[in-house]
């Protein structure tokens, strides 16, 4: 019988196993048989907690800061191309720029009297405008190569007040704002067009980067106002209950704008229906200064009068971050870097600071295991995004005192009016005190 | 047209013709004037035929990717998926799918990977008229190579019975004896960690998440061994243990002690995280889970429970039995429990769905100790004999696959993983058996690696604590955490109620006692219809009998043509 059995047994060769020498690297067989993974689940789960705590310790946004104007700063500008140039200007007229890889500043001038209101680059980089108190509207070098290009290159003098600045995409255009929104041509001294809505000042202007025909500015009469410049009038205006301090265009979809609101709010519109925010988003505990888009038009840094900077999904109503430290003060400007990995902030105490976009990323080049590995974290903190445990961890950020405090109040002021509209509700007749959704709440009317 | 009617069958074959014709002359003919988009399209019809074939022709040269055979895509499977029903949202019905299409892909390539494993899994085969039961070890082991060979063996050993268990990789094997001899050893190469004697009885052993620490349930305490045979721990919260099993990715090592407390240990920290009475009496039949690490424990009763840290009462319990159980063992992926009673039989049970018993064995004696192997083996110990049966979980094997005598009994016996062997812990020793087939041939050295080095142990030392499952998550189903949470109307409404200034309603949540037969009148009601109804059912058999065809008496007697005037027996209604 035994000569007509057939038998196999494992029997593995060490050989197969086992690295050849030193020098090489272990073999590692696989299989993916789930009966060898048992408890897929709850290791996954555990994982995903892991991976959420991490991020939590690694979470340490604040790269540095560029220190030496002797003034607040009071506006920043990005270099259209350029990663590493950016240019400031502060409350005592003076303008910085810096080299952000090596943290340093290449040249600095006083290039007004008064404030430097707003700077914009020139779409080709080599040129930057300057806006400030003095009326004048002045055209600087972006590089210096001999002492004559220290000197601006055009100097514009304006009729009246100018407080900001943009500059269109492609063609030789910018608008002013002030009095009225002002569109100049950068070699005639006078402006090309102006348009007026009956507001006495504007206070932000910015134009639209897709649909590079829009513009939109703030107004002190707490209105957004809505130019096309190939027209002679302006096109819009919406009224919100308070005043907006800035604006800034979504970079991927033309027709969204987000503007930072003196009611601590943010409300991100949609320009063909200006009736009502599309977004409003909340957390700030103060006025709210200023916006940036990110360059993927999927998320936007504010910065506010509370001494915070909080990074908002456009598609969401809080915040997913808040970055402080001790030492910053108001935030003046806030800027997102167009490689969508740095923020930069402005605040009242001189300083420009650099952060991270994501609080615990890692900076420099990731190996591909690490690369993987961390894919694989963010794959899990999503899946396990909805559970109470990862939600808690993910969701909590240690504020200042000031801010809780702040977050208190307000939520005690929001439960009173609540509150009292629900017994306003209960006594008086069914339907005579209706529900009205937070965002139909902060828009005054829509003008035409 | 006139003609037409007056035609004839009789008139001339000529005029059939002519009608022939003006019939094909009736039909219309539209000339359609070929406009330049007709045209067109009729272009891209031929072309498209043209290319059609070209296609045919291309499919023939290049199949695409090979196909995935169902059943190892089932077998990667992680159940159903989304059926595209029920989302509010169609944005959200098309993340969802998006989803899908992604774990899709994943099962595909996992089941493509299994090309890449390179062993086979063993086998033991014999012609058609044989049965494998007859072979013995002596057979395998001369037509199998030298190193499984080495394999099988026998170690005869002084001090009583013997307790044997291998570590989660199988290269390690743990000895200890009811007298006290404490031995672990690799067992591959025959390399001795050390030999101790602890000068008190041995109730059982257990490795701990590496093969550094091992665990020892003595007269009295619980002690931690390391791999040179120093005491560690006395752990003294622990005592008078009868049986432990270790949790590996929960690090728990859980026992059940004389008095019928059970205590999970969490070893990586010394905590004790569940710690209180069954009450089911003194038992040592327990085993665990490993597929949702629940611990499973039979009492002398016969009843099965299942019980978690968490909570203080089984999470179920089955009357296996009507006799006290002998052993329990739980196969790899959670599927099926076999348990024996002192009446001689084994049963094997679903663990997922409790509603009877699948198999149903008797055997010659009542087993002594049951295990299952990685790919569904199940060895039965049988006093001095070991039977391995295969397949018998899913359909009734009449034979056992294997079965091996000796001549000692037996106290207990491991399979060893990713290795075709059965351990076998004696009276005299300790007994190494090849079971071709039982192992599963193709280990994952993420997991657990036979061959692992000294840094690859300590790293994944680290891994594997870092991935420490906390003991709150054991439960019955281990995919619960994954799972959506879906809320009741009754969560719906009390989260409601947290909103402010809202009214909320009523709602009374005591669900609605259906008194079916529960009160006097309708039980009565109930009687009396059955009784109509088993009333009916007599009278209907009856009526059948009475109306059964008579048979025959015989062959009737004839009468030629005049049979039709013999009468007839009338048929009943």
């Amino acid at each position: 019988m035994s000569n007509k059995v057939k038998i196999k047994v494992i029997s593995r060769n060490p050989e197969d196993y086992l690295r050849a020498t030193k020098r090489d690297i272990h073999k590692i067989p696989r299989n993916y048989d789930p009966n060898l993974h048992p408890l897929e689940g709850p290791r996954e789960y555990v994982r995903a907690l892991n991976a959420v705590k991490l991020e939590r310790v690694f979470a340490k946004p604040f790269i540095g800061n560029l220190d030496g104007h002797t003034d607040g700063v009071s506006t920043l500008a990005k270099h259209p191309s350029r990663l590493a140039v950016l240019a400031s200007g502060a409350f005592d007229g003076e303008i910085r720029l810096w080299d952000l890889a090596s943290r340093k500043c290449t040249r600095h001038f006083v290039a007004h009297e008064g404030w430097v209101r707003a700077i914009s680059y020139v779409p080709n980089g080599q040129q930057f405008i300057s806006v400030g108190d003095d009326k004048t509207i002045k055209t600087w070098k972006a590089e210096v190569k001999d002492e004559s290009d220290e000197d601006p290159v055009n100097t514009l003098l304006s009729m009246s007040v100018v407080s900001g600045i943009s500059h269109h995409r492609s063609k030789p255009i910018f608008a002013t704002c002030g009095e009225h929104c002002q569109l100049w041509e950068n070699t005639r001294s006078e402006p090309i067009k102006v348009f007026k809505w009956g507001v006495d000042s504007l206070h932000h202007v910015a134009f639209n980067q897709v649909e590079s025909n829009l513009l939109a500015s703030c107004a002190s009469d707490r209105s957004v106002i809505l130019y096309d410049f190939r027209e002679s009038g302006p096109l819009r205006k919406v009224v919100m209950e308070l005043r907006s301090n800035a604006l800034s265009w979504n970079p991927m979809e033309a027709f969204i704008f987000t503007v930072a609101n003196e009611d601590y709010n943010l409300y991100t519109f949609d320009v063909r229906k200006l009736k009502q925010p599309v977004n409003v988003h909340m957390d700030h505990t103060s006025a709210v200064i200023d916006v940036d888009y990110s360059p993927t038009g999927r998320e936007f840094v504010s910065g506010s009068y509370d001494k915070t900077v909080r990074i908002f999904e456009s598609l969401k109503g809080h915040s997913r971050d808040v970055y402080h430290t001790k030492r910053m003060q108001r935030l003046t400007s806030v800027k997102w870097s167009l490689d969508n990995k740095y923020i930069l902030t402005g605040s009242d105490e001189m300083n420009i600071r650099m952060w991270k976009a994501k609080a615990s990323e890692k900076l420099g080049i990731l190996k591909p295991r690490e690369r993987t590995a961390l894919n694989y974290a963010d794959a899990l903190k999503d899946k396990f995004s909805g559970h109470p445990q990862v939600k808690r961890i993910a969701r909590h950020r240690h504020v200042p005192k000031h801010i809780i405090n702040a977050q208190k109040e307000i939520k005690t002021i929001k439960e009173k009016n609540k509150r009292k509209e629900a017994n306003r509700r209960a006594h008086s007749k069914p339907g005579a005190v209706p529900f009205v959704v937070e965002r139909k709440k902060h828009v005054v009317k829509e003008d035409e | 047209m006139k003609d037409k009617k007056m035609v004839r069958y009789f008139n001339t074959e000529d005029n059939k013709d002519e009608v022939t014709k003006e019939t094909s002359q009736d039909v219309k003919v539209y000339k359609i004037k070929p406009t330049g988009r007709l045209l067109k399209i009729q272009k891209y019809k031929k072309h498209k035929i043209i290319k059609n074939e070209e296609n045919i022709i291309k499919e023939k040269k290049f199949a695409g990717k090979a196909p995935i055979n169902p059943e190892k895509l089932q077998h990667h499977s992680r159940g159903e998926g989304f059926e595209g029903k029920g989302v509010r949202h169609p944005l959200y019905a098309l993340k969802l799918k998006k989803k899908e299409n992604k774990l899709k892909y994943a099962q595909e390539q996992a089941a493509r990977a299994d090309i890449l494993l390179t062993e086979d899994q063993g086998f033991l085969e014999v012609d058609e008229d044989n049965r494998t039961t007859g072979i013995t070890q002596q057979v395998i082991v001369d037509n199998v190579d030298i190193t499984a060979a080495t394999k099988s063996f026998e170690l005869n050993l002084d001090f009583g019975p013997y307790q044997a268990k291998y570590s989660r990789n199988g290269r390690h094997l743990l000895l200890g004896s009811n007298k006290g001899h404490l031995a672990a050893f690799d067992w591959v190469t025959k390399k001795l960690h050390f030999e101790i004697n602890v000068m008190e009885s041995i109730h059982d052993v257990s490795w701990l998440h590496v093969e550094t620490m091992i665990a020892a349930a003595q007269k009295e305490w619980l002690y931690i061994y390391d791999n040179t045979g120093i005491e560690i721990h006395c752990i003294k919260r622990m005592d008078k243990i009868l049986k432990m099993e270790f949790l590996p990715y929960h690090f728990l090592l859980a026992a059940v002690n004389e008095f019928g407390f059970m205590t999970w240990l969490d070893i990586s920290i010394g905590e004790i995280v569940g710690h209180y009475n069954n009450n089911m009496g003194r038992t040592p039949v327990m085993t665990q889970n490993p597929y949702n690490a629940t611990l499973c424990l039979g009492n002398s009763k016969g009843v099965v429970s299942l019980w978690s840290p968490n909570v203080k009462k089984p999470l179920a319990k089955i009357l296996c039995h009507k006799t006290p159980l002998t052993a329990i063992a739980v196969d790899n992926n959670g599927m099926y429990m076999a348990t024996s009673g002192v009446d001689r039989s084994m049963k094997i049970w679903d663990i997922r769905n409790l509603d009877g018993p699948i198999q149903h064995y008797k055997l010659r004696s009542a087993p002594n100790h049951l295990e299952f192997s990685q790919k569904d083996m199940l060895a039965v110990g049988l006093g001095n004999v070991v039977e391995v049966y295969s397949n018998c979980c899913s359909q009734t094997a009449e034979k056992p696959y294997l079965r091996h005598k000796m001549g000692k009994t037996i106290k207990n016996f491991k399979f060893c993983p990713y290795e075709d062997i059965l351990g076998i812990g004696t009276s005299n020793g300790f007994t190494s058996v090849i079971v071709p087939g039982s192992g599963e041939p193709n280990f994952d050295a993420l997991e657990s690696n036979p061959f692992q080095t000294k840094k690859q142990r300590k790293e994944a030392e680290v891994k594997a604590l870092l991935e420490k499952i906390p003991a709150e998550l054991i439960t019955l189903n281990p995919y619960e955490v994954m799972e959506i949470d879906v809320p009741s109307l009754k969560d719906k409404i009390e989260t409601r109620k947290s909103l402010l200034y809202l009214k909320p309603k009523k709602v009374d949540f005591t669900p609605r006692k259906k008194k079916k037969g529960k009160t006097n009148i309708a039980r009565k009601k109930i009687i009396k219809e059955v009784a109509r109804k088993e009333f009916i059912n007599q009278s209907i058999e009856a009526n059948k009998i009475l109306d059964m065809p008579q048979k025959d008496n015989g062959p009737k007697q004839s009468f030629g043509v005049l049979d039709r005037f013999v009468p007839q027996p009338k048929l009943k209604k």
